[in-house]
């Protein structure tokens, strides 16, 4: 327990603790939407916070959370607004952040080393007051992510049903953006604001590989998130290595080992499947289009002699009166 | 229409754009407690629209949707109402229970941040047997075929326990075992006193809960009336006086065909 002895490896574990329960617990329901880049996209915007704040002394933790949180609000508003372009949009905003980032912090005369420490993680760095604000952040977004689990998964998984539920639908959407925008912060010291995404998306992806509830999903990917993110900084503590790309490639591993059981029990799934059930009994083809007439032989329409009644050609199909409608012959 | 109650859906001079296009036009609709109305029409007639106007999804340009008596805006009730979307399956991007997703049906009953309880328990194992998917309870949605997906959003729909059921096309697309397991719960349903709208291509097995026809095309009003008129009546189809082209012919159809009996463009 030599290295408990180090107050700085326990800030760290502490830090690397919470950011993987919290950063889990909103990515499952980026996932769910098909927003698994959106962590990425806030990380990037958060970049230009962090130099807002080396520029005017600010806490760069502040201002990189105020960044990031009208960063997420502005890609809801987008996403909402349903437009085609939405992604290019999105793009826009994604470079625009990271290359203001790098503008600002030139333009604060820091060295690009101070910003790395942002992109990359510095969590042997973190004071005490980084830790508390860290486990106050975490916790919040955990107890959202868990206590509205049944809602946020609604919302997340039919928006119209959700609507006429009688949740409010828009609310849901931002509360998510938001906890992402606070997750991407609170990751940003541990893993860094390039790799924050990895940590919401990669052991949802490993969790989902063997589970088939959501809540379970939502669980396992926390406690993997934890584990990695732990397990990540133990081994930079003894082998010197980055901690932030160490819990990365720790989390891959996971999904790595995870993947190959997945597919064995998605095989095993579908041999213990039923056979196909039957497909609605069609036995005749209705004609959809209406017929201001009958066909006779003398509509006009060629009549084509078919077994034991006469089909006629009509709008290049063959027709046929069966009772009081058409089928297609 | 009786006017001693409120009617369950109203719709008055409803008209709807989508994109700055009119796809409603003049729509005067009301349901009333009881009834089992199918929406008909082709593809494009508009229904879809209309049952997702008459729950707010859409707003309309003009005209007034009330819903239990209350207008929209101040409409509140939501647990009154179950909703089936048409949607290709039940699944999303992560996996989900059967249980799970019925259980959403509970959340116009529920509050945030509180568990659910017992009430809230028995009442989706009550809708997981409605639609006889109790014995898959813990599966996956996406292990289960189309028709037993749709049976599931039916389930979750039923689970809030509610007057009015909305269904968005509930068998396109289903199996034949599938359609006919929906159409048992939803007659149960209507037996216990509720009121059904659904949008469908075809009735089959849905038939025997359906008491009115409303017959869309080009965002209008074709046909409000029994179903049996709807297909068999040609006479009643052309109330309006105009034919087409062509000659008068004995109408008997066996089968619930939508469109090709009705050529009236409007009933107003």
């Amino acid at each position: 327990m030599s290295l408990l002895s180090y107050d700085f490896v326990v800030r760290a574990l502490v830090a690397a603790l919470c950011t993987g329960l919290a950063a889990p617990a909103v990515g499952t329901y980026l996932v769910q939407r098909r927003l698994a880049l959106m962590g990425d996209g806030v990380g990037h915007i958060a970049v230009t916070g962090v130099a807002l704040g080396l520029l005017t002394g600010a806490s760069p933790t502040l201002t990189a959370v105020v960044v990031a949180v009208i960063g997420a609000v502005v890609i809801e508003a987008i996403r909402a607004s349903g437009r085609t372009s939405g992604d290019v949009a999105l793009a826009l905003l994604f470079y625009g952040g990271i290359a203001g980032g790098v503008l600002i912090t030139g333009l604060a005369g820091q060295s690009a080393a101070k910003l790395n420490s942002y992109l990359f993680g510095s969590i042997t760095t973190v004071s005490t007051t980084d830790v508390v604000v860290t486990m106050g952040l975490a916790a919040v977004v955990v107890v959202v992510g868990v206590g509205l689990a049944p809602q946020l998964f609604t919302v997340a998984q039919d928006e119209d049903f959700a609507r006429v539920a009688g949740l409010d639908v828009r609310r849901y959407h931002l509360l998510i953006s938001v906890l992402a925008a606070v997750t991407v912060t609170v990751a940003m010291r541990t893993v860094g604001l390039l790799l924050v995404s990895a940590l919401m998306v990669v052991p949802v992806a490993t969790s989902q590989q063997v589970t088939r509830a959501f809540r379970t999903t939502l669980f396992a990917a926390m406690t993997l998130g934890m584990l990695a993110s732990v397990s990540g900084v133990v081994v930079s503590a003894y082998v010197d290595v980055a901690p932030g790309a160490t819990i990365v490639l720790i989390a891959l591993a996971g999904f790595a080992a995870a993947y190959p059981v997945g597919v064995l029990l998605r095989r095993r799934q579908r041999m213990a499947r039923p056979f196909a059930e039957p497909v609605t009994a069609d036995e005749h083809t209705v004609v959809p289009e209406e017929h201001g007439h009958e066909h006779s032989h003398t509509c006009g329409h060629l009549a084509v002699p078919h077994g034991d009644h006469v089909d006629y050609v009509h709008d290049g199909h063959r027709h046929a009166v069966h009772g009081g409608h058409y089928d297609e012959h | 229409m009786s006017t001693d109650r409120p009617s369950v859906v109203s719709v008055t001079d409803g008209a709807v754009e989508l994109g700055g296009r009119p796809v409603l036009r003049g729509i005067d609709l009301s349901v009333q407690s009881g009834e089992g109305v199918a929406v008909l029409g082709a593809n494009g007639s508009g229904k879809s629209t209309l049952v997702k106007t008459m729950l707010g999804l859409v707003p309309t340009v003009r005209g007034t949707v009330r819903l239990f008596g209350d207008e929209l805006a101040r409409f509140h009730d939501w647990q009154r109402i179950g909703f089936v979307p048409q949607r290709a399956g039940a699944s999303s991007g992560v996996p989900a229970s059967v249980r799970e997703v019925v259980a959403s049906g509970r959340l116009s009953r529920r509050r945030p941040f509180r568990p659910a309880g017992s009430r809230d328990r028995a009442a989706v194992d009550d809708a997981l047997d409605a639609v006889g998917l109790l014995a898959k309870a813990r599966d996956g949605v996406s292990t289960l075929s189309g028709g037993q997906q749709q049976r599931v959003l039916i389930a979750r729909a039923l689970a809030g326990s509610p007057e009015l059921l909305v269904l968005d096309e509930p068998t396109a697309g289903v199996d034949l075992p599938s359609q006919q397991a929906l159409a048992d719960a939803l007659i149960a349903f209507v037996t216990r006193g509720g009121t059904v709208v659904l949008v469908a291509h075809e009735l089959g097995p849905l038939a025997p809960l359906v008491g009115r026809a409303v017959v869309m095309r080009d965002g209008r009003v074709a046909y409000d009336g029994p179903p049996i008129d709807a297909f068999t009546d040609l006479d009643l189809a052309h109330t309006d006086g105009h034919h087409h082209h062509g000659l008068e012919r004995p109408h008997r159809d066996h089968t619930p065909v939508v469109g090709a009996p009705l050529d009236r463009e409007d009933t107003r």
